[in-house]
């Protein structure tokens, strides 16, 4: 079945996370109002700046909504940190979808940012991995499973419908985190369905 | 193994930025502003462009107190110009933690013949166009993003449209060239070969191209990403109008919502007078920033 996979466009890498999810064979939709989120199986959060998309996400409703949603979604780098629980130098995350605790620019400033080669639970090839000005997850709850870490420090992690990346897959041609996903909400549509 | 400063790094960190508006900051109040609005990165430097125009004189780097108090001041990207062919200042820049450097036409340049062998640098840098030869041969040299020249300082968007339609224009064009027609391009253009044919084979420029120089409303934001910009920066345009935090909101929500007219509309009509704009024709060629560089 071809899910329809939406990718929150207010600012950031949207087309490079819309290709992937065409080239997985299912249908990207580039989502920016709150009534288009009734349309989509799940939802990327894609890289950019996280206080710019915080801020637009108020503006237009979406912070609530998304807070209320079943939606599965994936964050990649900035969209990691709005799927955070907790973010270490704000008083409360964004929208507190997966149990943990990250920070931000944990790997320095862009003269920082590298690419490295990944083990990924779950991922038999070693995942291709961008870093830019990327979080870090600090700490997890017991819900969330821990599928990659790089020197030293936790760089993804996935709980039921939820999953979680410091990097950006979306600026490589693998598509084996989209497809991690979408295998994520088909199972997670199949259920509900039974 | 961990490998910093690639091209992918480099040109993904402008890819993240799409969409976005950077704006122009001479201190670190007007950055928490800019950051405040939904900026997704800031621009340090010691005079904005309108006040470049005015104080003439030699325009240099900005004071590294000052890019330190905007690095401290905020969370997003920090960017800073150095003058075209300036190794030094670049060094720098790139040795204070700025996040961008924009090789300027807004400042007095420093080299009349050659411009940075960017690919040198980890820090990534940006560089002013106005056609395809001049986006190429950046390109070439390492730039990893790309933004039209305009006419800085002027609040009149007239250059900053006819350069983006320009190289959109050209980008078309070459798309469609056959390998030999190709070659006689690159030739007429005084263009990279190499990077002639990666923008044959992508259809797109290979890094993003924002739109600068002349911006001086939410209209001319929403404007230039209806002819294809990927995002805006916006220099004396913010800090020059009657009220710079209502002004930076609603070039933000333009950028983002460029074809939502009902809004753009709503917000124009909140805002007090945009920057005097200066025509161009009233500029000698002297005068004419975008003539710096080649």
């Amino acid at each position: 079945m071809v899910m329809k996979i939406g990718i929150l466009a207010l600012q950031g890498a949207v087309r490079e996370h819309a290709r992937l999810v065409e080239a997985c064979g299912h249908e990207a939709v580039p989502i920016k109002r709150v009534e288009e989120l009734k349309h989509i199986d799940g939802l990327i959060l894609p890289g950019g700046e996280s206080t710019t998309m915080r801020r637009l996400m108020d503006r237009y409703g979406f912070t609530e909504v998304l807070r209320q949603s079943s939606l599965p979604m994936f964050g990649t780098c900035a969209g990691l940190i709005l799927l955070a629980e907790n973010v270490t130098d704000q008083t409360c995350g964004h929208l507190g979808k997966l149990d943990i605790t990250v920070a931000r620019n944990s790997f320095g400033r862009q003269v920082d940012s590298f690419e490295a080669q990944l083990d990924v639970r779950g991922i038999d090839e070693k995942a291709e991995a961008v870093f830019i000005r990327a979080p870090h997850i600090v700490s997890a709850g017991s819900g969330v499973e821990i599928l990659s870490e790089t020197a030293g420090k936790t760089v993804a992690v996935r709980s039921e419908r939820h999953l979680g990346i410091s990097f950006h897959p979306e600026l490589t041609d693998s598509t084996v985190f989209h497809q991690y996903f979408i295998d994520m909400v088909a199972s997670l549509a199949a259920e509900t369905i039974r | 193994m961990q490998q910093t400063g690639t091209e992918r790094v480099k040109r993904g960190m402008a890819e993240m930025q799409k969409g976005g508006v950077i704006m122009d900051v001479v201190n670190a109040e007007q950055a928490k502003v800019a950051e405040a609005a939904g900026a997704v990165a800031v621009m340090a430097l010691e005079r904005v462009p309108s006040d470049i125009r005015a104080a003439g004189g030699v325009a240099r780097a900005c004071d590294p107190r000052i890019v330190e108090e905007v690095v401290d001041a905020v969370s997003i990207p920090v960017m800073a110009k150095c003058r075209i062919g300036h190794i030094t200042e670049a060094r720098v820049l790139e040795s204070l933690g700025v996040d961008y450097i924009d090789e300027s036409e807004v400042l007095t340049p420093a080299d009349e013949v050659f411009h940075l062998k960017k690919d040198d640098y980890t820090v990534p840098f940006v560089c002013g166009c106005r056609n395809i030869g001049e986006a190429a041969r950046r390109i070439g040299e390492g730039a990893s993003m790309l933004r039209t020249k305009g006419e800085p300082g002027t609040g009149n968007i007239v250059e900053a449209v006819r350069h983006m339609r320009m190289v959109n224009q050209e980008v078309r064009q070459i798309s469609v060239m056959s390998d030999d027609e190709l070659m006689t391009e690159a030739k007429n253009q005084g263009a990279p070969y190499d990077v002639l044919k990666e923008i044959k084979m992508l259809g797109k420029l290979p890094v993003v191209n924002f739109a600068a120089g002349g911006v001086a409303t939410p209209q001319d934001a929403a404007l230039m990403m209806e002819l294809g910009a990927d995002g805006v920066f916006v220099g004396s345009g913010v800090f020059k109008s009657e009220n710079p935090e209502k002004f930076a909101k609603a070039i933000v929500e333009a950028t983002t919502h460029y074809q939502d007219y009902e809004l753009i509309g709503r917000l124009a009509k909140e805002l007090g007078s945009a920057m005097t704009g200066i025509d161009i024709s009233q500029l000698s060629l002297e005068e004419r920033m975008q003539e710096r560089g080649w």
